[in-house]
């Protein structure tokens, strides 16, 4: 297909799948027969892999004929490590394997362990764990925009979308004490009270965000070089973006209306107005709306978070899984046996398995826990967004450039962190 | 809803608002198909594996003596008053499955399990699903858990050569010695 054509290709249909292997694309044997083929390594090591991501990349001149991505580089064993740690300082766990939309994979955790419990934390707690993991949607997808669009050369992009993460961390550091990986949702509730001020400054946030929006959506619609880069790029239709397991921005690019959030609501989002977005092209710029619509749709959530936030408790007062308040430890003798044996021993959870899902930054994000009743989790497993998110590489770079390739990779919003655990 | 006319069905439990129908290993990709084209199930979220090796003997941290010598004041405590039920097998690998549907308001979910020993050999849905692609060879990297009819099974997360699944319950803990480039 001549480049021109291909620049406004429309969404197929049905399936393009390779076969046998749906997550390596195999160079065609009679195109390799005639000698054309080079085999090239990108990545680990590449500005634009978004972490440690290998590609086995075999192309005739600059079109991308075969491609096998290799992960694993940034494997960790954070779901063995979590198995040897304490329910509660196994929470610490999960925010690093996504480390750019932290809040919501401890969220994951928490409520796993929440249900198992039969814990109900109180309304205030809801409510800002609603808003911080908004937030978290907003500076992934910050970073994301940021960095795909330096990857296709819009550089200046970067810092105007910097400047704005910097205030959602700003913000995370007002209300936790920490930048990032704040650990801040505890079994139960939120580990400390919301401190003063940080509502009118979360205000502030939401009221300048719209606008800053419109700024980046200015600075690259209308911009020759980013339309052309990224229409009718990476398709992917609704079949098999299903079929691939895709959720989250790719699987809303490719015209499936679909968001945890919606279909089976957790915190407070069946109280709060929200529109999901939805685009029918299926390549890298309706990817970039959804972005968009999104980075909308949350700073409305966080608004709407900051009118309805409940007073009241910020944890549930449950004694045998809830560390007692400070000051009584040094006049209740209970509370200091509670103290002592929670950070000493932790609490126990009773036995079961439970899958909880939330809609992260990247999608569904599950987390499957068992427990056998003791005081550590007997297996946790995380399903990422990002690792899922990596299958469809093969399938959508199927008659790309290598410099496709870049966007259409950046397109699918991967953290490798996720990806490898 | 009912999971009785699955091929394979075995057996079906709710707990939590979950629901776990345990499905015979060997009629799985039945029982796959099944889901897939009659149930609407057309969206494989994850596989979980998980090892039971050591199940109901683990002792209590912090304690002395093990769960079966102790009665930690009831109803206070959580979990260990009761022993878990034991499980059937080893292994077992966990398929949540969603059906997904444009615009839809509701997820149903069900998580489809299956139970092997170690060394057998489970049937792969990678035909019915795509997705199971790098999910399976994960399980199978991380856990040992061999796959019929998988067309690409090799190593995911741990480099090619790597020996054991860490996963297992069995796998030790402990540090990877360092190796310095002067070494030989």
């Amino acid at each position: 297909m001549a480049i021109a054509e291909r620049r406004q290709a429309p969404i197929y249909t049905g399936t393009r799948i390779p076969h046998p292997i749906p997550t390596v694309l195999q160079v065609d044997p009679a195109l390799r027969e005639e000698g054309d083929i080079l085999e090239v390594n990108f990545g680990p090591n590449h500005p634009s892999t978004h972490g440690v991501l290998r590609l086995i990349v075999e192309l005739n001149g600059e079109r991308v004929e075969g491609v096998e991505a290799v992960i694993g580089y940034l494997h960790t064993g954070f779901e063995k490590n979590m198995e040897q740690k304490t329910w509660w300082k196994a929470i610490t766990y999960p925010e690093r394997i996504d480390y750019l939309s932290f809040q919501i994979n401890e969220l994951a955790f928490v409520l796993a362990i929440e249900k198992l419990l039969g814990l109900e934390p109180p309304p205030k707690a809801t409510w800002m764990r609603t808003l911080l993991c908004e937030l978290s949607r907003i500076h992934s997808h910050l970073i994301w925009l940021g960095t795909s669009a330096l990857e296709l050369g819009a550089i200046s992009l970067l810092w105007y979308c910097f400047r704005e993460r910097e205030s959602v961390l700003d913000l995370f550091e007002l209300a936790t004490g920490t930048r990032m990986h704040t650990r801040y949702f505890q079994t139960g509730g939120l580990a400390e009270d919301i401190p003063p001020g940080f509502f009118t400054e979360c205000r502030k946030f939401a009221d300048v965000m719209p606008a800053r929006v419109d700024e980046y959506e200015a600075l690259l619609d209308r911009q020759a070089i980013w339309l052309k880069r990224t229409k009718g790029i990476g398709l992917l239709s609704a079949e098999d973006a299903i079929a691939l397991g895709q959720t989250g921005p790719v699987l809303r690019a490719s015209g499936v209306d679909w968001d945890i959030r919606k279909v089976e609501p957790y915190l407070a989002y069946d109280q709060v107005d929200f529109e999901v977005p939805v685009y029918t092209n299926g390549d890298v710029y309706d990817r970039y709306k959804v972005h968009m619509d999104e980075m909308r749709e949350s700073t409305r959530i966080v608004q709407q978070c900051l009118d309805g936030m409940p007073e009241g408790p910020w944890i549930a007062d449950d004694r045998k899984v809830v560390l007692p308040p400070r000051d009584e430890l040094h006049t209740s003798m209970e509370s200091l046996i509670h103290h002592f044996k929670l950070v000493t021993e932790g609490y126990r959870v009773p036995a079961g398995e439970v899958y909880v899902a939330v809609e992260s930054a990247r999608g569904e994000l599950g987390c499957y826990v068992v427990s056998d009743g003791g005081s550590k989790p007997w297996r946790v497993k995380f399903r990422a967004p990002s690792f899922v998110a990596l299958e469809a590489t093969a399938t959508m770079v199927s008659d790309a450039l290598v410099a496709d390739m870049i966007a259409i990779l950046g397109s699918l919003d991967t953290v490798m962190g996720d990806c490898d655990r | 809803m009912s999971f009785a006319e699955v091929p394979g069905f075995a057996s079906v439990q709710e707990e939590r608002g979950e629901t776990t129908v345990v499905i015979e290993t060997s009629r799985l990709l039945d029982a796959a198909r099944h889901l897939r084209d009659q149930r609407g199930y057309n969206f494989l979220a994850d596989i979980a594996a998980t090892d039971y090796l050591g199940w109901n003997d683990r002792t209590v941290a912090g304690y002395w003596g093990d769960r079966d010598n102790r009665d930690i004041n009831l109803p206070g405590s959580w979990g260990l008053a009761r022993k878990p039920e034991p499980k059937a097998k080893r292994f077992s690998v966990s398929y949540h499955l969603l059906a997904v549907v444009s615009g839809a308001r509701e997820a149903p979910r069900v998580r489809v399990q299956v139970w092997c020993e170690d060394g057998d050999a489970v049937p792969s849905v990678v035909s019915v699903w795509p997705t199971a692609d790098w999910h399976e060879r994960e399980a199978f990297d991380l856990m040992g858990i061999r796959f019929d009819g998988h067309p690409n099974l090799k190593r995911i997360l741990m480099d090619d050569d790597w020996e054991g699944h860490p996963l297992r319950k069995d796998y030790p803990i402990g540090g990877e010695p360092v190796r310095f480039s002067g070494d030989e």
